[in-house]
């Protein structure tokens, strides 16, 4: 029944782990800016569709 | 006919559109951005929002001075060998494109390795390499692509900010320490005599212990150090009872633990905790992008240009400037000191001091205040003042704008929890007596039990839920309020006051009233074509008001500076401008701004200026009176006095000629009288009496740009719905009553339990946190009713929002 010891470790282990996350968080300023992230993550297309315009082009002009 | 609008910024592009590429733009400027982007491949820029731009501003010479060591020190966040970080505020950021456009920098400078939009604060933060490139280039690029970023002195002297995140810290602690002592407080609960749960139910219990010792100590020390104020200041505020209750949960718990009484209610302390602090985050969120702090320093320059006397121009930081020295203003810049014009053509626009827009025109040898922007070219001028001695300036030296409004404000929280914390008081010691009587070994446990039971969490979640749901609400009317105690103060005005120009009457348009003989076609015609030529800005404003009429060429036209215009066509010989000019000699002196026309040497009239007010003032006049002493403070004179009387219920008093100090201390009267003022402005000449009241509103046609110092932010369109916004905070201290006596209930149950010496853990454990869910959920509930009341309210007016001004 001792297992209950490696039980308790492991769960305040892995409650201490999120906990120690979640302040790394915060310190790299995750929560302070809540919106232009949710914006930016929907640029990625936009991006990806230029790069292909502009290889497109450089094809053109080799060719 | 429309006009097409500009595929750059949106505006109307008049009859001569600028045509390149299919695309019809209103400007070369705005032509210019495009060409910009469509060369770098950015017109994906296009693509995400329709016509996202503005018109870039001339900026020549304006960003000399970024080019200073020590400016760059103060507005950079980071300098290292070769790279440099700063964070600059655009007002403009409004939409996704702005957001895409300002993180590709790189694409048009590719020194710029990295810049990243904060939406929130319309900030950018650009990292560059300061070998190849330097601030000053990262301006002028932002600027020549329509984001022109905004620094101001105060940038200068707040130099860098650190972002305040302990609360975030201590709620992060308090919720993990509630979640897991939640698990290992579990297995009691169920009271199962079980021999493994017996054996190792010591180590639960100090592990409980050790997990709730970062939550009083760190989690909670605001209420201890709150409630040590107030009790050293002789006032029980709503902390005293908090930290009571936590101290006497914390003691009690460690006392059963320790000589295996009880498995203590640390579990219940925890939440206390946890939910108390998710209150005090939901109320501690507010408006980013709006500041509601700004003093002149958020207005003026960093830097100027001064004329040094071997006739070298040179920048100078602002708090450098010296009596005598002589400085150069350019075109859109700001005058930061009081002076004297040497020479230029002067025309001022006072619009941030007086709310005034009309621009006025200077002589050579006149005098300047600091606070008026330029906006004909460039001047020279001669400080007669240092920056802090200026006229406007020194209203900041009064004391009021060093107080704190909170303070010296009883909340309706603290005036509740001085009579909650003496009941409860009495209540336990009263319980206390009894069981010393009746079974004295019941008698300590009475006596914690009612402390800890009555621990007013849910009185102390009902306002910041409830005020910090409003202030989300008022914000999606565009009414944007500092603080939740702001709404609590707006509950309780019985004066309100306002200024008159730019408040009550609109900044964008006026009207004008033509009084004299009727003109002839051909001499309208005239008037209207002459008045083209002229860039005086009454003309501007004249021609803007006049119909629309044929363009022809004047036959001569000649305009005669401070006194007005002459224009010639066919037989018609026109004369606008003075009085005098006109030759008007029977005029008498009267206060509206006027403009006189005579054709043929013969008098024909004049047009008289009147102020526009705002759409839907006699409306909201009318509905205050019933409540509310009405006041307007103006510092203009009495011109506007008989088309406000006329227009205002008969009750309200009318102030003319007030300086600001005079607008300052108006209130200061009235207040200790036992006024509850409220502050209608607009321009820094009000920023005193702003400060002063107990609610200063400011009004503002773009919430991004311009505001005083104040506690709330009113967008011009919302004027009219003031009322509204007053009676909702009337409802709210309304709904916050009734929550307290849904807390009292929760309370009485739990005393029942605490007085007859029954309160488990496990009763604490399900009635502390029920009372405060429920709290919150009948706050949330109420608050969002009275919402979508407001909502449908302010839906009406909508539709007609386009006219938002009335002519008179």
């Amino acid at each position: 029944m001792s297992v209950i010891y490696i039980l308790l470790t492991v769960s305040v282990v892995v409650g201490v782990t999120f906990f120690v996350i979640f302040i790394m968080a915060v310190r790299s300023g995750q929560y302070d800016d809540d919106y232009t992230p949710s914006v930016r993550m929907l640029f990625e297309d936009e991006l990806v569709k230029e790069q292909t315009n502009i290889s497109k082009q450089t094809k053109t002009k080799t060719d | 006919m429309e006009n097409k609008h500009c595929f750059h910024c949106g505006d109307d592009c008049g009859n001569h559109p600028i045509t390149f590429q299919d695309k019809s733009f209103c400007c070369n400027g705005c032509k210019t951005v495009f060409e910009i982007f469509n060369e770098n491949d950015l017109t994906c820029y296009y693509d995400l929002q329709n016509s996202p731009g503005a018109v870039p501003k001339e900026i020549e010479g304006k960003y000399d001075f970024l080019t200073q060591e020590n400016i760059i020190e103060k507005l950079t966040e980071f300098r290292g060998d070769s790279i440099e970080i700063a964070t600059l505020y655009i007002p403009h950021i409004h939409c996704s494109s702005c957001i895409w456009i300002l993180e590709n920098l790189n694409k048009l400078n590719p020194n710029i390795s990295d810049s990243q939009v904060n939406f929130g604060k319309k900030t950018v933060r650009v990292t560059y390499n300061s070998d190849t490139t330097n601030l000053k280039s990262v301006v002028l690029l932002l600027s020549s692509i329509g984001y022109e970023p905004y620094i101001s002195l105060d940038d200068f002297n707040s130099g860098k900010k650190q972002i305040n995140r302990t609360l975030i810290y201590k709620l992060g602690v308090a919720a993990f320490g509630f979640g897991n002592i939640m698990f290992l407080s579990f297995p009691e609960y169920f009271e199962v005599n079980e021999y493994w749960l017996e054996q190792y139910k010591p180590l639960f219990r100090w592990l409980m212990f050790a997990l709730s010792l970062p939550i009083v100590f760190y989690s909670a020390q605001d209420y201890f150090i709150s409630a040590f104020k107030g009790l050293k200041a002789k006032i029980l505020n709503i902390d005293v009872p908090i930290a009571l209750g936590v101290s006497v949960l914390f003691i009690r718990s460690t006392i059963e633990i320790m000589f295996d009484l009880g498995s203590g209610f640390f579990d219940s302390l925890a939440g206390l905790i946890f939910f108390l602090l998710v209150g005090k985050f939901f109320q501690q969120k507010t408006y980013e992008f709006l500041s509601f702090e700004r003093d002149y320093k958020s207005y003026f320059p960093i830097a100027i240009t001064k004329i040094n006397k071997e006739g070298y121009e040179e920048t100078i930081q602002v708090y450098d400037i010296e009596k005598g020295d002589r400085i150069l203003i350019r075109n859109e810049e700001l005058i930061p000191i009081d002076g004297i014009l040497i020479n230029g053509n002067a025309k001022i626009d006072y619009s941030f001091v007086t709310g005034e827009s009309q621009t006025i025109s200077k002589q050579s040898g006149d005098k300047l205040f600091a606070g008026g922007k330029q906006t004909n070219g460039v001047i020279e001028m001669e400080a007669l003042k240092s920056v802090e001695q200026s006229y406007l300036t020194q209203l900041w030296s009064n004391d009021v704008f060093n107080k704190n409004k909170e303070e010296g404000f009883t909340s309706i929280t603290n005036t509740i929890s001085k009579h909650f914390t003496i009941a409860i008081l009495t209540i336990s010691a009263v319980a206390t007596l009894f069981w010393l009587f009746v079974d004295p070994s019941k008698a300590m446990n009475v006596f914690t039990a009612v402390l800890i039971i009555a621990c007013p969490c849910a009185i102390a979640l009902s306002a910041p839920f409830t005020f910090g749901n409003l202030l989300r609400i008022f914000g999606k009317q565009k009414f944007y309020v500092k603080n939740a105690s702001v709404i609590e103060q707006l509950a309780q005005i019985n004066t309100i006051i306002f200024d008159k120009t730019g408040t009550i009457t609109s900044n964008k348009d006026s009207s004008a009233a033509y009084d004299g003989e009727l003109l002839s076609d051909s001499e309208n015609i005239v008037l209207k074509n002459s008045l083209r030529g002229s860039n005086h800005p009454l003309s501007r404003t004249l021609y803007h008001i006049l119909e629309e009429n044929n363009i022809i060429t004047l036959d001569a036209f000649e305009e005669h500076i401070g006194k007005g215009i002459e224009a010639k066509h066919n037989a018609v010989n026109m004369k606008i401008g003075s009085a005098s000019f006109v030759g008007n000699t029977n005029e008498k002196t009267i206060l509206n701004t006027t403009v006189h026309v005579s054709s043929n040497n013969i008098y024909k009239g004049k047009f008289t200026f009147y102020n526009s007010y705002r759409k839907g003032v006699s409306k909201l006049f009318n509905q205050l009176k019933q409540q509310f002493d009405l006041v307007i403070l103006s510092g203009d004179n009495e011109g506007e006095r008989e088309n406000l009387k006329k227009l205002l219920p008969s009750k309200t008093k009318l102030i003319f000629n007030q300086k600001p100090e005079d607008k300052l201390d108006f209130i200061k009267y009235h207040q200790s009288e036992g006024a509850k003022v409220l502050m209608i402005g607009d321009g820094l000449n009000d920023a005193g009496a702003l400060a002063q009241s107990n609610v200063g509103i400011a009004i503002s046609e773009d919430v991004n740009v311009f505001s005083p110092a104040c506690d709330a932010i009113l967008d011009a369109s919302r004027f009219e719905q003031l009322y509204t916004f007053i009676k909702a905070s009337k409802s709210a201290i309304k709904i916050i009553k009734w929550s307290f006596v849904l807390s009292f209930f929760y309370n009485l149950i739990g005393l029942y339990f605490a007085v007859t010496g029954q309160l488990e853990p496990v009763v604490a454990a399900i009635l502390m946190p029920l009372s405060s869910i429920s709290i919150v959920i009948f706050t949330t509930i109420a608050t969002n009713i009275l919402g979508r009341r407001i909502i449908k309210k302010t839906e009406k007016p909508h539709k007609s929002l386009a006219t938002s001004t009335i002519c008179l």
